[in-house]
C-alpha cells in the first residue's frame, strides 16, 4: 500500500493535468454558490468538451462592480438576483435571449417573472431556481402551530430563540406581510410603521445571521427559528436533523428567484446560452435544485422528473401551488426607496 | 547638479519600496480619497467635490453607532489583551527555563496555524447555549439554565482576545528580554519592593513593547470585519461591517469610501497617541 501511494498520486496528478489538457475550451461564469457543485457542472463539461471557471459573488452591486473592473470578454454568464436582471440591462452588460431558446412553456407560471427578465419585450436572462423567504424553525422545540402566524413568531413567547436572515429586502417584505401591507406596495411612507414592527422583531432576536451563521444557529440550539429562512436554509440539514423544517405562514412568504444569462461582450455567446439552455432544462434544474450549497425549487417543472421522491418531497414539491398563491414578490425598491429601507435595516440592528 | 554614486545607490535601493508604497498605498489613497466625494444618483455614481458622504455621517444615527461601537470593541479588546498577555510574557521570559522558552512561545502562538475564519467559527460552536462553557457552567452548578455568550458583544471580544493576546506576547517578550537582570537586582538592593521594582523600573521599561502590541492590536482589531461578523451575531454594527452592507447589494462606494477614510482618521489619531511609546529599536 505504501508503495501503491506514490503511484495512486502521480497517476492522479496525472489525470488532472490531462482532463484539464483535453478541455479545449472555457467559460467564466460570476454565480452564485450552488453552481459551484461538480455534480451541476461537471456533466456539461463533459459534453461540451469545456472547462467552467465559477467565481463566486454575494450581492449584485459587488457582481456589477467586479464586471466594471474586468476586461471586456472576461466573463461569459452571470447568475443574479431575479430583482436586479433590470440593473445588469441598465448597465448594458446582458445580451438578449433568443427567447425561442428557452423551455419557459415548461416552467411553473408563476416564476417565469417576464417583469424581472424582459426589457422593453426582449428576453435578457431566464429565471433558473426559485424559493422562498419565510420561517424555518426546530419542530422538537416550537409549537408548528404558533408558526403559521408571523405576529406569534416574534412574540415574547421566543424571545431570544429567533434569528433573522441578514437581508433587508426579504425581512421587510415579511414585516410588511404581517402588518398587512403587500410587499409591492411598500412606499416610503410606511417605513416608520415597518420600522416599528422591525423593532419588535429585532428585540425578539438573538442574532441577525447570514447563510451559514443561521444555519449553524439552528443546527446547535442556539436559536429555535429563523426568521427568513426557507428551503434554502434546512433542506441540506434535514438529512442528519429531521426536525428542522419550514413553513409558511398564513400571511404569506417572500419569493426569491434567480436568474441567469449571457453577458453581452461573451466572446463565445454560443457556449454561453448552451450553458443557460443547460442549467434551465430539465436535468440541469434538477442538479441545480439539489445543489450542495443549498436548495431551491427549480423554475422547470419537468425536473421533477429526474428529482427523487425524497428529494421532492424535502423541496414540498406537491405543495407549490398552495405556497405559490400565498407567496408575495421580493421587494423591488427603486433606487432611493432602497437607500431608504437599507437605512431603516441598519437603524433596526444598531438599536 | 549632478547626484554622487552614492546618492544615486540610496536611491537605487530604496526606489522598489518607495515605488511599492506609491503604487499600494499612496495610488490607491488618492482614488479612495476622490470617491469619498464622489455622489450616487440612483444607482449611477457621479464623479465630483460633494460632501453627501460625510453629511451622512453627521445625519444617519447608526453610522455615528457604529464608529462607537468599533471604538468600544477595540478599547476593550487591547486592554484585555494586555492584560492577559503581559503576565504570560512575564512567566515565559523570566520563569521559563531557556531551553524551553521556545517551546513554549511555540505552543503559546499555536492558534496562529489555524485559519482565521475556521478558529471564529469555532468560537461560535463553543460559546452556543449547547456549548462547552455552557455546558461545563452547568455541571459545576454555576447556572442552571444555559446562557447566551454567541452572538454577543462578549463573544467579538473574546475572539479578538484569543487572537491578539498571542501577539501581544510576541511584542512583550521581545521586550522583557531585552532588560538586563541587574536592574531589578539593584532596584532590590536599593530596597524597593517587587512591586515597586515592577512599577517604576519593568513597567516603564517594557512599555515600547506593550504600545507597540497594543497599537498593532487596535489597528487590526478596528478594521476586522470577519470576527464581529461571525461571533457578534450582527446585534450591532462595526464600521467595516456597516461598509460591507454599502457595497453589497447597493455599491455605493462613495458611501463605503468615506467610512474607510473616517477609520483611518481615527487609527491615525490612534498613532498620535501611541507614537510617544512606539520605539521600535527598544523591542
Amino acid at each position: 500500500m505504501m508503495k501503491r501511494t506514490p503511484l495512486l498520486l502521480m497517476s492522479t496528478a496525472l489525470a488532472g493535468l490531462a482532463g484539464a489538457a483535453q478541455a479545449t475550451e472555457e467559460l467564466n461564469a460570476l454565480v452564485w454558490c450552488d453552481h459551484t457543485d461538480p455534480a451541476l457542472i461537471e456533466p456539461f463539461e463533459a459534453k461540451f468538451d469545456v472547462k467552467v471557471n465559477l467565481r463566486e459573488y454575494e450581492g449584485t452591486g459587488a457582481a456589477l462592480a467586479l464586471l466594471e473592473q474586468s476586461r471586456p470578454g472576461d466573463w461569459d454568464v452571470l447568475v443574479v438576483d431575479g430583482i436586479d436582471v433590470f440593473r445588469a440591462v441598465e448597465a448594458g452588460i446582458l445580451a438578449p435571449l433568443p427567447a425561442a431558446d428557452l423551455p419557459e412553456a415548461d416552467f411553473f407560471p408563476e416564476v417565469v417573472m417576464e417583469a424581472n427578465n424582459t426589457v422593453d419585450g426582449t428576453p435578457y436572462a431566464v429565471t433558473e431556481k426559485f424559493g422562498y423567504n419565510t420561517i424555518s424553525y426546530n419542530a422538537d422545540k416550537v409549537d408548528a402551530a404558533d408558526m403559521q402566524d408571523l405576529g406569534k413568531v416574534w412574540s415574547d413567547k421566543y424571545s431570544g430563540k429567533i434569528s433573522i436572515y441578514d437581508y433587508y429586502l426579504p425581512v421587510i417584505g415579511l414585516a410588511a406581510m404581517a402588518d398587512g401591507i403587500k410587499t409591492t406596495d411598500i412606499t416610503a411612507a410606511d417605513l416608520p410603521a415597518l420600522g416599528e414592527t422591525l423593532g419588535k422583531m429585532r428585540s425578539a432576536a438573538a442574532s441577525v445571521a447570514g447563510v451559514v451563521a443561521a444555519q449553524t444557529a439552528l443546527a446547535t440550539g442556539e436559536v429555535d427559528i429563523v426568521v427568513g429562512g426557507g428551503e434554502w436554509l434546512t433542506a441540506v440539514l434535514e438529512g442528519e436533523q429531521p426536525n428542522l423544517t419550514w413553513t409558511i405562514p398564513d400571511q404569506g412568504a417572500v419569493m426569491w428567484s434567480q436568474s441567469i444569462g449571457v453577458l453581452a461582450d461573451s466572446e463565445q455567446p454560443d457556449l454561453a446560452l448552451e450553458f443557460v439552455k443547460y442549467i434551465v432544462s430539465p436535468e440541469g434544474q434538477a442538479r441545480l435544485a439539489t445543489s450542495s450549497c443549498f436548495w431551491g425549487m427549480p423554475a422547470n417543472k419537468l425536473a421533477g422528473d429526474h428529482l427523487t421522491p425524497d428529494q421532492k418531497e424535502t423541496l414540498r414539491w406537491d405543495s407549490q401551488p398552495e405556497y405559490l398563491a400565498k407567496a408575495q414578490l421580493y421587494p423591488a425598491p427603486d433606487a432611493d426607496l432602497d437607500i431608504e429601507m437599507q437605512d431603516l435595516w441598519l437603524e433596526t440592528l444598531q438599536q | 547638479m549632478t547626484l554622487s554614486r552614492d546618492t544615486l545607490r540610496g536611491w537605487g535601493f530604496a526606489a522598489p519600496a518607495l515605488l511599492w508604497t506609491l503604487a499600494f498605498f499612496v495610488v490607491p489613497f488618492v482614488v479612495m480619497g476622490a470617491m469619498s466625494l464622489a455622489t450616487m444618483e440612483g444607482r449611477t455614481l457621479i464623479w465630483g467635490l460633494h460632501l453627501d458622504n460625510y453629511a451622512a455621517l453627521a445625519q444617519k444615527k447608526y453610522l455615528w453607532r457604529a464608529i462607537i461601537v468599533s471604538l468600544e470593541i477595540t478599547l476593550t479588546v487591547t486592554v484585555v489583551s494586555v492584560l492577559l498577555a503581559y503576565p504570560l510574557a512575564w512567566i515565559i521570559a523570566f520563569r521559563v527555563p531557556k531551553r524551553w522558552q521556545r517551546l513554549v512561545l511555540l505552543l503559546s502562538i499555536l492558534p496562529f496555524w489555524t485559519s482565521y475564519v475556521v478558529r471564529s467559527y469555532a468560537w461560535l460552536l463553543v460559546l452556543a447555549r449547547e456549548g462547552v462553557v455552557n455546558k461545563a457552567m452547568i455541571w459545576l452548578g454555576m447556572i442552571a439554565e444555559p446562557v447566551t455568550l454567541a452572538n454577543t458583544r462578549f463573544a467579538t471580544v473574546t475572539g479578538f482576545v484569543h487572537f491578539f493576546v498571542m501577539l501581544l506576547v510576541l511584542t512583550i517578550y521581545a521586550n522583557l528580554i531585552q532588560l538586563p537582570p541587574n536592574y531589578r537586582r539593584a532596584a532590590m538592593d536599593l530596597g524597593a519592593s517587587a512591586f515597586q521594582t515592577f512599577r517604576h523600573v519593568i513597567l516603564p521599561l517594557t512599555l515600547p513593547g506593550i504600545m507597540t502590541g497594543a497599537f498593532l492590536t487596535f489597528v487590526l482589531c478596528i478594521g476586522d470585519y470577519i470576527t464581529p461578523q461571525i461571533l457578534g451575531g450582527n446585534t450591532e454594527l462595526t464600521v467595516p461591517q456597516v461598509i460591507m452592507v454599502q457595497l453589497g447589494r447597493r455599491a455605493d462606494f462613495p458611501l463605503a469610501a468615506a467610512l474607510a477614510l473616517v477609520l483611518m482618521g481615527i487609527v491615525t489619531l490612534a498613532y498620535l497617541a501611541f507614537a510617544r511609546w512606539l520605539r521600535l529599536d527598544r523591542i
